[in-house]
């Protein structure tokens, strides 16, 4: 995962539309790692229709070859369609889970944290919580920056999901 | 009526049967038993070969002579990755194979079973496509997809890995035509807007060069690409898989360019003010270096691929298409320019810098492949094995006919050219085919010289015999000080006496006054297989010569007498 700071700005982000065969994430990973491509994010769900699938992929690399990753993603035969979204003005989203040590007299200023960015606090024990905080990516850094000066033992997101906005296709 | 339900394996070959599958190039093991045991009752002719490298470079021979699909059928494990070599050298040079491994059975998979290789992944990044049969009933429409993804578009390698308890499983599934690939398509004809933007370009052009790449052998574009090439005036030049797309002694035909082409040819590209590639992929042996690979042209790139647009070179035009469909498209549509002064030009480079070589102080490669050249007349399906024969072939033997000029290109694989010919020869039994191949390829595969024995093959196997990795060696002299390392050949057994060990006819050039006569002899011999080994000078080299990662205006015709700097390109 990124530093906290910079998770979104120079990444690509691309959608996939596969069919739902074995093999077919591997060969999509290889397409990155041979051209030096770093995975960032990787989210695979079931789309619509059944036995195909989405991955929605964010990724940093050389821009110089994106085009060229991008039609050698769509070349894969069990790639239905591969789109670029850098750029553009997909709605985005992403889950983070964020657990946190502490004494019973901060989590007053956690709860003002969590309240503010319309978080939820999904577990609770004496000397432990987790936060559940869904958003843009740049929100997400932005409580983990703000909760850094607490003990935060883990974090989990989600990775972005993303969908092209009216009628264009994701 | 027999209403036994057939096998996996029974319905495996009923497809390939359905395909025109003839051939099928391979050698046993136990994963793959139920499927040998099936061939048993086929009319396909299972050509058990020595070694499964040797199996899938025979296939690939097949498919480049033939323009059909190559069949291989291999053993799990050490058998399936004795093929990945094979599979690569189609995959590089978009040449349609289907390979079939046995697998251990599914239960199996993941634990270590014996002779168990995880094949389709050893295998993703040198396949078109692959499966991993899971059901006995999926054996016919995977067995149609793959046919059809191997042959179409761009032509690739397709892989099925079978599990023995699915060959060995019932299939009550019938033979079909159906194929379910939503993610594959086969380009349309090209837009109007996009013809015209070229044809633009091509009338307008003063000085234009064509550039004949393997895709106008592949779509059939001789004819197409020829009358643009006579209509503009414009030269051609080839790639090493372009050979024969274009008849190489048609007067507008300047060879093969790039790092050994002619000079004549180097010279054109570099002085044009268009080029259009017509399925070739600017490959690094063409272009040098990028940054500086002919500014003053503008550039047209016709290709069935549009992953290669814009890969290596940035052309003004791109054309996505098949290349005879596209060229025939553009041919009305081109008003040419007078290029009577650039012909000129182009011919009074061929006169003054013609290839060539010395004909005193012992037998040289090239006067026997230019012998070669004179004595088939471009009749023989030539297959080359990879090195400085490979090159010396290219510039000296003019292929005139598509498929008739086999050569490992993109992967320069060693071991190719015997067996690629012995597949070609399957394919073509009626016509001559030559392997030219060196001593240290030759001994790669020397194996299935028992395969060319068996089946009495028409397959005339030329050694350029040098005892040396000469092409390694010319670097090593060229940009090394001479620092040899690795590339002597001492302990090469007498390759006559070898030929006579499995039965072939065998010849032997020592002198520059023996190449007609054997030449010709072992051309004239037509009661199977024989062996001509030309034992040439130690130490040759090839030229023109345009150093890995330099442009076409540092081309070195000659030795230098000065040293080199050593080369910044790869390879």
């Amino acid at each position: 995962m990124s530093s906290a700071a910079d998770s979104s700005a120079d990444f690509h982000r691309i959608s996939l539309y596969v069919k739902n065969e074995p093999g077919v994430l591997a060969r999509v990973a290889m397409v990155f790692s041979r051209r030096g491509y770093n995975i960032e994010s990787l989210v695979v769900s079931p789309a619509a229709k059944a036995s195909y699938s989405r991955m929605t992929i964010t990724s940093s690399g050389d821009p110089t070859i994106l085009e060229q990753m991008i039609k050698q993603l769509a070349k894969l035969i069990d790639v239905v369609h591969a789109i670029d979204h850098t750029g553009d003005e997909a709605y985005e989203t992403e889950i983070a889970l964020i657990k946190l040590t502490c004494e019973s007299e901060e989590r007053a200023e956690i709860l003002q944290v969590v309240e503010h960015f319309g978080a939820k606090v999904v577990d609770f024990t004496r000397d432990s919580l987790v936060v559940r905080v869904y958003g843009s990516s740049e929100k997400l850094d932005a409580i983990r920056n703000l909760l850094a000066k607490f003990e935060i033992t883990e974090i989990v997101r989600s990775g972005k999901i993303l969908m092209a906005r009216g009628r264009a296709t994701t | 009526m027999d209403s036994k339900i057939p096998t996996g394996a029974e319905q495996l070959i009923r497809s390939l049967e359905a395909e025109g599958v003839e051939y099928i190039f391979g050698l046993s093991g136990g994963a793959a038993i139920p499927i040998f045991d099936a061939l048993v009752d086929s009319p396909i002719r299972l050509i058990l070969t020595r070694h499964e490298q040797g199996a899938a470079h025979m296939a690939d021979g097949y498919a480049r002579a033939s323009g059909r699909p190559g069949v291989v059928l291999v053993t799990s494990g050490p058998g399936a990755t004795n093929t990945v070599t094979g599979l690569l050298t189609a995959h590089m040079d978009s040449v349609p194979m289907v390979v079939i491994t046995g697998q251990c059975v599914t239960s199996m998979l993941g634990k270590d079973g014996f002779q168990e290789a995880d094949v389709t992944s050893i295998t993703y990044a040198v396949v078109k496509h692959s499966y991993l049969v899971r059901a006995s009933e999926d054996i016919p429409r995977l067995t149609r997809e793959a046919f059809h993804i191997a042959a179409t578009g761009r032509p690739g390698p397709v892989l099925i890995d079978i599990p023995k308890d699915i060959s060995q499983g019932p299939c009550d599934a019938p033979l079909t035509r159906e194929i379910d690939l939503p993610g594959y398509s086969i380009p349309d004809r090209a837009s109007s807007e996009t013809l015209d933007q070229a044809a633009e370009l091509l009338s307008r052009a003063k000085r234009p060069v064509l550039l004949i790449g393997h895709g106008v052998v592949i779509a059939e574009a001789s004819e197409a690409v020829t009358r643009l090439a006579e209509k503009m005036g414009a030269p051609m030049v080839t790639t090493l898989l372009g050979k024969g797309g274009t008849d190489e002694t048609h007067p507008l035909h300047l060879g093969m360019l790039g790092m050994h082409g002619t000079a004549y040819a180097n010279k054109a590209t570099d002085a044009a003010d268009l080029i259009m590639s017509i399925g070739s992929r600017w490959d690094d042996r063409i272009t040098g270096k990028l940054d500086e690979f002919c500014l003053g042209a503008r550039k047209i790139h016709v290709d069935i691929d549009p992953s290669e647009f814009n890969k290596m070179v940035e052309p003004d035009v791109c054309i996505e298409g098949d290349a005879r469909l596209v060229v025939e498209d553009l041919l009305p549509l081109v008003e040419p320019s007078d290029t009577r002064e650039w012909q000129a030009r182009v011919q009074a480079w061929r006169k003054k810098y013609p290839l060539k070589y010395r004909k005193q102080g012992g037998l040289r490669a090239q006067h026997v492949l230019d012998r070669l050249d004179s004595i088939t007349q471009g009749r023989a399906i030539l297959s080359t094995d990879v090195g400085q024969h490979q090159m010396w072939a290219a510039q000296f033997c003019r292929t005139t006919q598509s498929k008739n000029w086999l050569s490992s290109g993109g992967a320069g694989t060693m071991g190719f050219g015997l067996p690629a010919a012995i597949g070609a020869a399957f394919a073509r039994p009626d016509d001559d085919c030559w392997a030219i191949v060196g001593d240290g390829g030759f001994q790669m595969t020397q194996a299935e010289l028992a395969t060319a024995a068996i089946h009495n093959l028409r397959v005339k196997c030329l050694i350029i015999n040098n005892n040396y990795l000469g092409m390694v060696r010319q670097w090593q002299e060229l940009f090394f000080e001479n620092r040899l390392s690795g590339v002597d050949l001492e302990g090469n057994p007498d390759f006559v006496k070898l030929a006579q060990a499995y039965g072939i006819k065998a010849f032997r050039i020592k002198r520059p006054g023996d190449v007609d006569r054997i030449l010709s002899q072992a051309d004239a011999y037509d009661e199977g297989p024989c062996v001509v080994v030309a034992e040439v000078v130690k130490e040759d080299n090839v030229f023109p010569f345009i150093p890995a990662g330099a442009t076409l205006s540092d081309m070195i015709i000659e030795k230098p007498t000065v040293k080199l700097a050593k080369p910044t390109g790869s390879t």
